[in-house]
């Protein structure tokens, strides 16, 4: 049977003033309906290039992504993206931002009154629907990330990505955002493809985690599997001898194998490039 | 024990009292005192100036001189309005007789040509203004939504901008007038020539400004936006609509304060240069007239210019507040 979805040998070659630089060489990688799945990976490993590439955002050099037997070769609904920054359109109230999605998805095939049961369900569904006629300046970030998903969620994707969803919020919120990400998942049982380099919410949220390789040429280095039963606990997973396997895993593929040997002042530069690269 | 309590109670509850008056002390201070007591010395330096200045036609006026002014130029604008009420009615009283003698007869009004008043010529300017602003919003909003969103457009555009933007708009007057006169004629002409010229010089000086600060705004649209539009496969209609307009809104208004700013001053050396009706006319009259009271009625003028130029930008303020999404950049 063919994969769901097939991220077929990708190159991604960008030119630059001082020649070609080559972000990505040769991933390969294929995902089934239903199956969740990390990107980690130390930053500016070109993470979010794959994730860019499957959006249609990008093109690949070489290679190319097929979702579902039909090629992808321009972004569309059908694949919605959370951004990092929630990337909410900020005139707009959480309820219209959903809108805007859901009138162009749905435009003809819903009625008003069923677009309008649709965006509330999926507010109520990321539990902002207290807020929701609040624009994204009088929310908190997590929030604003809640609503960004639920708008991803409205276009009822094939594939939903996330790039770093969870990568701007502090601790308390993120694991709350985890718990809620999970507890939506066990009822949807969306296709994802999550970038982060959190360990912990890898672990935790994943049925397989992609572990990149360091750039320049970054490409899957290894793949684990998470067979740990649903639904997941965060507390008294901590205690749990495969998770804890597991995560040291990540962490061996992070610190040993692709450690990242680096004077600590080219570090920043090494963030801004990543910065450029997602922007 | 509740004694102490209840005496803490009422330091903290004092404490908070004077802090408030204290505020309100400051604030009155702030925006009514110090303003206040900075007209007041412009006032007393000015009328110390002017007492020491000697034209040929008098003195300088001071300000209890302007001040009687502006009575006088409100006199007048009554009176004149009483003179067109009369002739009025004395052409319908007249019109009326004939038709009684001749009931074949065709009355014929004509209007009052009496000359136009201060009051007049403010209207005159400020419709003056605000046309050539609209229709310069009208061409340029556009046009620098496209320019934003095309990087070839911008770069075809972009020279032409450049160049005309630095030239003084009053340099044009004399093209505008030719070519108005030209292109424009008719035996019943619906508005004015001298009033097409005055608005196309400040079309033609809120366009550059406009035009830029509406390309910028779109060309920086945060890219995490245009890539929602992307995913969601917004139709560029509903992209522009949804997107860049409110996206650009903040820049959009900052470039229409600048030019409305720009385009009241020049309207007024327009009027002036060309003996158009409107403010600028009033004080080159005012000047060639040269009586002991013109230096006065062009001072009263001089205020009045800058209290609508400062209103002006006020509503603009306001309008760009009711419009943007984001409150904060109406008061940069």
């Amino acid at each position: 049977m063919n994969p769901f979805l097939d991220i077929s040998h990708i190159d991604m070659v960008f030119p630059t003033p001082k020649g070609e630089f080559t972000a990505l060489k040769d991933v390969d990688l294929k995902i089934q309906k239903g199956e969740f799945v990390s990107l980690i990976g130390h930053s500016g490993c070109g993470k979010s290039t794959v994730l860019n590439v499957v959006a249609g955002l990008y093109q690949a050099s070489t290679g190319g992504v097929v979702l579902n037997g039909k090629e992808v070769n321009e972004p569309g609904p059908e694949r919605a993206v959370v951004f990092q920054n929630h990337s909410l359109l900020p005139w707009l109230t959480a309820y219209e931002n959903v809108e805007l999605a859901v009138n162009q998805v749905f435009g003809k095939s819903k009625s008003k009154a069923e677009k309008k049961a649709w965006i509330e369900h999926n507010l109520e569904l990321v539990h902002m629907d207290h807020a929701m006629h609040k624009r994204p300046d009088e929310i908190s970030g997590g929030m604003k990330q809640r609503v960004g998903i639920a708008r991803a969620l409205a276009m009822q994707p094939e594939v939903l990505l996330m790039d770093e969803p969870f990568g701007a919020l502090d601790a308390l919120t993120r694991a709350h955002m985890q718990d809620s990400l999970m507890e939506i998942q066990a009822e949807l049982n969306n296709t994802v493809i999550m970038i982060t380099h959190d360990v912990d919410e890898a672990v935790l949220l994943s049925d397989r985690i992609v572990m990149m390789t360091n750039g320049p040429a970054a490409t899957v280095g290894e793949i684990l599997e998470v067979n740990l039963e649903r639904p997941r606990d965060r507390l008294t997973l901590a205690e749990d001898p495969e998770y804890t396997h597991l995560r040291s895993e990540v962490l061996k593929f992070l610190y040993e194998k692709q450690r990242k040997v680096e004077p600590i002042s080219r570090k920043a530069k090494n963030k801004d490039k990543k910065n450029t690269e997602a922007a | 024990m509740t004694t102490t309590t209840s005496f803490i109670g009422k330091i903290s509850d004092t404490g908070m009292l004077s802090a408030n008056v204290k505020k309100i002390i400051s604030d009155f201070t702030r925006w009514v005192v110090v303003p206040a007591i900075g007209v007041l010395v412009f006032m007393l330096l000015w009328s110390a100036a002017a007492q020491n200045i000697d034209t040929s036609l008098g003195k300088f006026p001071g300000p209890a001189a302007v001040w009687e002014q502006f009575g006088t130029l409100y006199d007048e604008h009554v009176t004149e309005r009483q003179k067109a009420a009369d002739f009025y009615e004395r052409q319908e009283q007249r019109n009326a007789e004939r038709v009684a003698k001749d009931p074949g007869y065709e009355p014929k009004i004509r209007a009052y040509t009496g000359k136009e008043t201060f009051l007049d010529q403010i209207v005159t300017s400020l419709i003056t203004v605000m046309s050539g602003f609209l229709l310069a919003v009208a061409i340029a909003v556009p046009l620098g939504i496209a320019v934003g969103l095309s990087k070839t457009l911008n770069a075809a555009v972009n020279p032409i901008v450049q160049i005309f933007k630095p030239v003084s708009p009053l340099a044009w007057l004399p093209l505008v007038t030719m070519v108005v006169s030209a292109l424009y004629v008719s035996p019943d002409p619906m508005v004015a020539k001298s009033f097409l010229n005055s608005m196309i010089t400040v079309t033609l000086c809120c366009l550059w400004p406009m035009v830029i600060n509406t390309s910028v705004g779109v060309a920086s649209i945060d890219s995490d936006l245009v890539n929602v539009s992307k995913v969601l496969r917004l139709p560029a209609l509903t992209h522009v609509r949804k997107i860049v307009l409110p996206a650009s809104i903040p820049m959009i208004f900052t470039g229409m304060r600048l030019s409305l700013g720009v385009a009241w001053m020049v309207l007024i050396a327009a009027e002036m240069l060309a003996q158009n009706p409107g403010l600028g006319k009033f004080v080159w009259d005012e000047f060639q007239n040269g009586s002991s009271d013109s230096l006065a009625r062009i001072m009263a003028a001089v205020l009045v210019i800058g209290f609508i130029g400062f209103l002006l930008d006020r509503g603009m303020l306001q309008i760009q507040r009711f419009v943007s999404w984001d409150k904060s950049s109406a008061d940069r």
